[in-house]
């Protein structure tokens, strides 16, 4: 369960997909009122227990990155679990295999760190409050934790500014 | 007569495109797949190694093919949901036959052959060998495509076979004859990471070749500096170090403005270009002969940007240059290849690591499909049919006299002009849908309708078969075995999946059963499977530049795909070309070609104000007869929409989201806006995979390069206006 987000096309063509960055201390899991959503000893946050589910949609709300999704088909909240079922037999988990960019990658955060330019961290902090998380995000250089604001992450791209028009 | 038998609307219903989300039988219960095969996806000419999953002769699903080398498991969503085409519910199943009032109905082949045959022979008869046409598609493997090729010469015994690579292609395969006297990618995308700056042209890689951005982020990694030509901010272009952004039709302008700032500041190689190139003072003096300020105020792009450009790729030892349709689908498309080597051999930057240059082929195999049989002036290896030598090597493979081989015939748009002009009465397709990509659709569609005879081969019911008088149901890319030829010219081996579903059959059986009809049996009887025609394809390239002689099956599976030209079996294949600088040009040289710059085929004025260019999404291919069918692109992207900046949606009192009226001199489409800052404020997009009312070449132009014949997709000039619904 990955999903893509369309920044802010008006401005833009950049996307985002969001996977679960595997909170250390995960919020869906702490709000969940059925305690439906477990973590593994591995430290992956999985998709709610189906006999448990109440489909109350808590998680959806709590989760500062926007990654559990209700399924009202089946009742219940689905999200990514890093496949499990892939990477519990030595597999990457399908996003990251087929990703075209690389802007998916799994592995640990030196191989990423040796590989690209930037820095992998996984401390965010919204409103005050510091989520550490098992998934890593590249920042620039020098940066060692994200101040989540989604206005800061849109770059305004307008030609308008670099296009002559007189011709 | 062939015109739809009954209304559009009651054939799509029939017929489709109808999206399929799930695989056959659904994914609750789905079955463990019996075998894995390794073959390509079918999509665009990345040709990534893919694994799919079968059961009980369907596709069920895929995996990631890791080992393969050049995309490594990486897929687009294209790739990711190819699987779901196979058991499609609109899959032909059977031949068919045009009645009036009632649609398209089973028969039998027998009924299918017999008509086509009775037909062709009765047109050319009547009319001449040349009155019926084939049409034929770069989707098809190696092997059919050197079939078709002489199927058209030797059993329809036509000049007039040409396919929808002259929509792609030709400009690119053109300008790399005229420079190296040799048609592909001059290196490998190895090459791409180790190049310290990247000028891509008019191609939008993130959504038309995903994989090749790959390699640009791992250069990007390194160092390396990107320069993107576009009009349009792309997904490559939005992080880009330097971002041209042209005004459509105008591309060789600012390619000569980079020229001149590599000769004014002193970044060419004078060593290189003495010791091994020849035209250099012409297109030198061409270049100087513009200045800046000129090419600036005809292509809308800044000075400082231009001279930016040239001192970013001046300055750099390693270089990698890649240009695609943007530039190439213009009246000047060959000029705008030459114009982007001209860059390239100024600076030397070319046969060694991380010094490259390549085009990047659209369509699955668009390298090889040109280079063996169904282009209207090509032989295989890349020969020329005009050439009496290479027509006497070509008669002595195929055991033919000269006179039973047709000399050239006329390209693609041109044979759509023939019929709707009454010279050509006939028409033989497979794989390629020409209502929907040839410009101008409402000329084709008329044209069409004048045919005596149409019969066309496919495995779903496209929207140009709609005016077939027989529809033969073919093979897909996955039930046929075969090789194709990748962008970067590596031979890949494509592996049969799956059988044909219910009585449809294989491509190349149908062809066979057509030439064995046709009473041309002789040259076609002893080829006994897809093999034995890549085998008589391997002898027919032999001493062409596309020279295939060494590549067997057997390597290809081995070595992972092998790289022509590879002329012996004992030869490694050449992944880089001109290590050597010994090109295959008459004098041995890379020849520089001089470009003056020329005024597209429409300049816009008070009537027609706006530009309009066309081009692809990431979720759709070509005419989209497979990704219209696929139900998870189609979500991606369900119709087509106009990209307007907000000054000029502001200007017409149009908002984002509102339905709009596009019209040129040709005809209209109304469409949703999409109002964004990401494109310039003088030019409108609309990208082109859908048919009829939805169609971007209701308004493109038929203007064509005068050297490669393509069409001039990426400039039509046209006029807007805020609509309240959509066309009725």
């Amino acid at each position: 369960m990955i999903h893509l987000e369309q920044v802010q096309r008006a401005d833009t063509v950049q996307t985002t997909p969001i996977v679960c960055m595997h909170c250390e201390d995960p919020a869906c899991a702490a709000v969940c009122p059925a305690d439906a959503i477990k973590k593994t000893p591995d430290g992956v946050v999985q998709s709610s227990l189906k006999p448990r589910c109440i489909g109350c949609t808590n998680c959806v709300y709590a989760c500062p990155f926007g990654v559990p999704k209700y399924d009202a088909q089946i009742d219940q909240m689905m999200k990514c679990d890093m496949c499990y079922d892939r990477t519990s037999v030595g597999l990457k988990p399908m996003c990251a295999t087929v990703c075209p960019s690389g802007a998916l990658f799994f592995g640990t955060p030196e191989e990423l760190a040796a590989e690209r330019s930037g820095t992998p961290i996984n401390e965010f902090i919204f409103g005050g409050k510091k989520v550490r998380t098992k998934v890593y995000l590249m920042v620039p250089a020098g940066t060692r934790a994200l101040t989540v604001s989604t206005g800061a992450l849109v770059r305004k791209s307008d030609l308008k500014q670099v296009v002559r028009q007189d011709g | 007569m062939a015109n739809p038998p009954v209304a559009v609307e009651l054939l799509n219903e029939q017929f489709g495109p109808h999206p399929a989300h799930v695989p056959p039988g659904g994914w609750v219960g789905r079955a463990q797949p019996e075998k894995i095969i390794k073959t390509h996806c079918c999509f665009c000419g990345m040709q990534c190694g893919i694994q799919l999953k079968v059961s009980k002769n369907q596709v069920i699903g895929f995996e990631p093919w890791e080992e393969f080398p050049f995309n490594r498991g990486k897929l687009c969503p294209k790739g990711v949901k190819r699987y779901l085409q196979g058991g499609h519910p609109d899959r032909l199943l059977t031949p068919m036959k045009r009645v009036e009032g009632q649609g398209f109905v089973p028969i039998s082949w027998e009924e299918a052959f017999e008509t086509t045959v009775r037909e062709i022979k009765r047109i050319q008869a009547q009319y001449g060998p040349d009155s019926f046409a084939m049409l034929s598609g770069v989707s098809l493997t190696n092997e059919k495509s050197y079939l078709i090729g002489k199927f058209a010469r030797l059993a329809l015994k036509t000049a007039n076979l040409d396919y929808n690579g002259r929509l792609c292609m030709v400009s690119a395969g053109a300008g790399n004859k005229k420079a190296f006297g040799l048609d592909r990618a001059s290196n490998s995308w190895d090459d791409i990471v180790h190049a310290e700056v990247i000028l891509l042209a008019g191609t939008n890689v993130a959504e038309c070749s995903p994989i090749t951005t790959d390699y640009i982020w791992r250069a990007r990694d390194r160092g390396a500096k990107l320069i993107v030509i576009d009009p349009r901010v792309t997904p490559i272009a939005r992080t880009c170090d330097l971002h041209l952004p042209v005004k459509p039709g105008t591309d060789s302008a600012l390619l000569l403005g980079i020229l001149r700032v590599l000769i004014e500041e002193g970044f060419t190689n004078e060593a290189f270009i003495a010791e091994h190139t020849s035209g250099w003072e012409d297109t030198k003096a061409a270049a100087l002969a513009m200045s800046l300020e000129e090419v600036s105020r005809i292509s809308g792009v800044r000075v400082e940007d231009i001279q930016k450009a040239g001192r970013m790729w001046g300055e750099a030892k390693t270089s990698f240059l890649m240009h695609a349709r943007g530039i190439e689908h213009s009246t000047k498309g060959v000029d705008n290849v030459v114009s982007c080597i001209n860059l390239v051999l100024a600076t030397g930057r070319i046969g060694k690591k991380g010094c490259g240059y390549g085009t990047i082929t659209g369509q699955g195999n668009g390298q090889g499909g040109r280079e063996h049989g169904h282009k209207c002036d090509q032989l295989p290896g890349n020969r020329d049919i005009s050439n009496p030598d290479h027509r006497a090597y070509i008669c002595s493979v195929w055991g033919c006299t000269d006179e039973e081989l047709p000399g050239k015939g006329h390209t693609a748009p041109e044979i759509m002009e023939m019929i709707h002009a009454g010279e050509i009465k006939g028409l033989l397709s497979i794989c390629f849908n020409p209502l929907v990509s040839l410009p101008d659709s409402n000329f084709t569609a008329e044209a069409l309708g004048k045919l005596e005879h149409y019969t066309a081969i496919d495995f779903f019911l496209n929207e140009t078969a709609y005016h077939a008088d027989v529809v033969m149901a073919g093979s897909l890319h996955e039930e046929e075995e075969g090789t194709s030829t990748s962008a970067e010219g590596r031979v890949i081996k494509i592996n049969k999946v799956v059988d044909p579903p219910g009585e449809a059959r294989t491509d190349t059986s149908i062809i066979l059963e057509l030439a064995k009809r046709l009473g041309a049996g002789k040259f076609f009887d002893h080829f006994t499977d897809s093999e034995s025609i890549f085998n008589e394809l391997r002898v027919a390239s032999k001493g062409g530049t596309a020279d295939y002689f060494g590549i067997t099956y057997q390597r290809i599976v081995d070595e992972m795909g092998v790289f022509w030209p590879c002329p012996e079996e004992g030869h490694p294949g050449t992944p880089r070309l001109w290590e050597d600088y010994k090109f295959k040009t008459n004098d041995g040289k890379a020849h520089f070609n001089a470009v003056t710059y020329r005024p597209p085929a429409e300049e816009v004025d008070d009537e027609y104000p706006i530009v309009l260019t066309t081009g692809r999404v990431v979720s759709h291919y070509l005419s989209g007869t497979q990704t219209r069918r696929i139900g998870g692109l189609v979500d991606l992207c369900p119709d087509p929409y106009v990209e307007i900046h907000p000054t000029l949606a502001e200007k017409y009192g149009i908002v984002n989201d509102q339905w709009m009226r596009v019209e040129s001199r040709r005809g209209h489409v109304v469409l949703k806006a999409k109002v964004v800052s990401t494109i310039r404020p003088d030019t409108v997009f609309i990208p082109y995979h859908w048919p009829g009312k939805k169609a971007a070449n209701n308004l493109t132009n038929r203007a064509y390069d005068p050297v490669s014949g393509i069409p001039e997709f990426k400039r039509a000039c046209v006029r807007i206006a805020p609509a309240s619904g959509p066309e009725q």
